[in-house]
């Protein structure tokens, strides 16, 4: 597959929550159905300023500000959906969607699968997480697994925001739930975003940096820095190819495969925790469809089974950075 | 106030109906032919049924774990609903929801749910879309003492106070939460009284009272379409037996248990329809002739649907 991300190009460039807040802008003109739901995303703007400007053209019955009441709003944004809405439910950070498990798991996930097929729940939840801000443990985390986890639920972690504006809008029209996370590191992140509607299709990887020598498998805050190492060992004659998933659920395998039959070394980069992770998971996939491929054994580079700390030497030592990357792909292609 | 003989016969045909289904299906479940969970809704007939009385075919219900009153108040089809109590692929769930995920879009009942409270917050949603959408309809909860101590309880009434939205919040309170008594698991037993802190205007009836739901029902639903936001009405009932078939339910105080067995909502119904219209004793056997008939019919379309095939199951969850 090629790279449609136009990150060579030098066409209109807007950070990460610019192309977000469009997306959202956009799909709320094309579809009435379309509103959004969270704390502090009115007149705010949202804590990352995804929301600025859409409560005044808007206005409150399309854009709602709500207590803190995390588990209620979000059943509320299940409810809605159900009944025809499509509702974008906004939770300040992933690690506060341990309040909302019960509507995401027991309800969100399996209503569509509980009422024989009948029911959907069109309902997006944005979230953002990861690490790198010194906002400590319980702000910090990467919780995709979670979610991950559980049949019904599609997981979307954007990395650009080219990205980030096709696959909300693909998303907010999809019938089922979407649990869709960004990275705090990213907001503020440029790159090019076509002025002309476009979408990205879930479940679809996107190589970001073509290579032959080894598979680097990322998502969400691990692309650049992924992308950085590999600009790195490239001075070093060694060619990484760098997959951005994009998606996690669907996981688009086939693409992983094949890279993998290619360059026959893989590592995979992973921010949130090593233990029960997406990327044990992915491993497990690789070694049962392309083992025979393999020239050297899956490497996986993740989080320490930590809590995230504060202090900021220590919020680094705690999950993969750029150096780490170039030192497993090195080890991995010596 | 005055009620016509076909709408008196209407409201006594549903809730002998809800109780014909739940005493058969309780035969079936000794039989061995229903598994894991049933919750039965004997002893609180009068609410669903009252409720739904009063309630326009594009409004919605969302229900609880102990659903079928509701799902059959609001028109639900008893041959789906036993085909899926047993599991059939003919149910409403296609045998892979149960008992407790009932749901049916098709009369606005947005479904069961296995966790209590759970479907607390989803009512608020739909009725946050009513409310975008401006439309006429409104939305009822059922939930259960046992919810009002789960937060979503609080947090919900909050958010439809704060949002004016159509919601009726019918509180069945039928003193215990699975086995636990009201009066041990909060100071006031009356929770109806909750309600005010939030702004939201509330009442207490007798469950058991069929009419008595619906007139105040009636009045929930007229306070909903004028924009008045959500209201509160506390039934108060009390289960005829154990949270379900197989809890004996040997904590419920026997003289409590015979008061309300005497104070039953399929006999005061009756009352209702015989001392307020000139049906008679022959009438109503026959309105029960027909329900019980309806009912053998539903459990032997059931018994005769096929399971679901395992095979069709694993190809549709391949890719999942």
């Amino acid at each position: 597959m090629s790279t449609d991300t136009g990150t060579e190009r030098t066409e209109r460039q807007i950070m990460y929550r610019e192309a977000l807040n469009e997306a959202l802008r956009e799909e709320m003109i094309r579809d009435e159905t379309v509103f959004l739901l969270g704390g502090g995303i009115g007149q705010r703007g949202g804590s990352y300023k995804v929301t600025v400007d859409l409560l005044n053209e808007f206005g409150p019955k399309r854009v709602i500000d709500a207590p803190i009441s995390e588990a209620s709003f979000t059943g509320a944004g299940v409810g809605a959906a159900i009944t025809g809405m499509r509702p974008v439910v906004e939770i300040l950070f992933v690690d506060f969607t341990s309040l909302i498990i019960d509507q995401i798991v027991n309800q969100a996930a399996k209503y569509r699968f509980m009422s024989g097929g009948k029911g959907r729940v069109p309902m997006v939840l944005r979230t953002q997480g990861g690490s790198g801000n010194g906002l400590a443990a319980q702000h910090s985390q990467s919780l995709e697994a979670w979610y991950y986890h559980v049949p019904g639920l599609k997981v979307v972690m954007p990395s650009t925001p080219y990205d980030a504006k096709g696959l909300l809008k693909s998303a907010i029209r999809d019938d089922d739930p979407v649990i869709f996370i960004e990275h705090k590191l990213l907001y503020m992140q440029k790159g090019f975003v076509p002025e002309t509607e476009y979408t990205v299709e879930l479940g679809r990887a996107d190589i970001k940096c073509p290579g032959q020598d080894v598979t680097v498998i990322a998502w969400s805050g691990m692309v650049p820095k992924s992308l950085a190492a590999a600009e790195e060992l490239a001075a070093d004659g060694i060619d990484a190819e760098v997959i951005d998933l994009r998606t996690l659920v669907p996981l688009d395998k086939d693409s992983i495969l094949e890279s993998v039959r290619k360059t026959e070394r893989c590592l995979i980069v992973q921010e949130a925790v090593r233990r029960g992770g997406v990327a044990s998971d992915i491993a497990s996939i690789i070694q049962e469809e392309a083992f025979d491929y393999l020239d050297a054994p899956i490497r996986i580079l993740a989080g320490h089974n930590t809590p995230i700390p504060f202090n900021l030497n220590l919020e680094k030592g705690s999950v993969p950075q750029q150096n780490d990357i170039v030192d497993a792909v090195k080890q991995l292609v010596g | 106030m005055m009620y016509s003989r076909e709408f008196l016969e209407q409201l006594y045909s549903t809730i002998y109906t809800i109780r014909i289904f739940e005493t058969e299906c309780i035969k079936l479940y000794r039989q061995g032919l229903i598994i894991g969970y049933f919750h039965p809704y004997l002893g609180e007939e009068a609410i669903a049924t009252g409720v739904c009385a009063a309630l326009r075919p594009d409004d919605y219900i969302v229900s609880t774990h102990r659903g079928h009153g509701h799902c059959i108040a609001r028109g639900g089809q008893l041959k789906k609903m036993v085909a899926e109590v047993l599991g059939r692929e003919a149910g409403y769930c296609r045998g892979r929801g149960g008992s407790m995920h009932i749901a049916d879009i098709d009369t606005g009942n947005i479904g069961a749910n296995g966790i209590v409270g759970g479907g607390i917050p989803i009512g608020v949603g739909a009725g946050l879309g009513i409310s975008i959408r401006g439309s006429e309809q409104v939305v009822t909860i059922f939930f259960s003492d046992g919810a009002c101590n789960n937060g979503v309880f609080a947090e919900s009434l909050n958010l439809a106070a704060i949002w004016d939205l159509p919601v009726i919040f019918v509180l069945e309170n039928n003193q215990y939460a699975v086995s636990s008594p009201i009066e041990e698991m909060s100071r006031i037993p009356d929770l109806h009284k909750r309600s005010e802190g939030y702004g939201v205007e509330a009442s207490m009836i007798d469950g058991n009272d069929v009419l008595a739901v619906f007139e105040e029902t009636q009045k929930a639903v007229r306070a909903g379409c004028e924009g008045k936001g959500p209201v509160l009405i506390e039934a108060k009932t009390y289960r005829h037996g154990g949270h379900h078939v197989n809890d004996p339910g040997l904590y419920m105080p026997k003289d409590k248990l015979e008061y309300y067995k005497a104070h039953d909502p399929v006999t005061i119904a009756r009352e209702h329809l015989i001392s307020q219209s000139d049906c008679t004793e022959q009438d109503i056997a026959e309105i029960e002739e027909k329900a019980n008939r309806m009912m053998s019919e539903a459990v032997d379309y059931a018994k005769s649907c096929p399971q679901p095939s395992v095979e069709n199951f694993l190809e549709e969850v391949k890719h999942n």
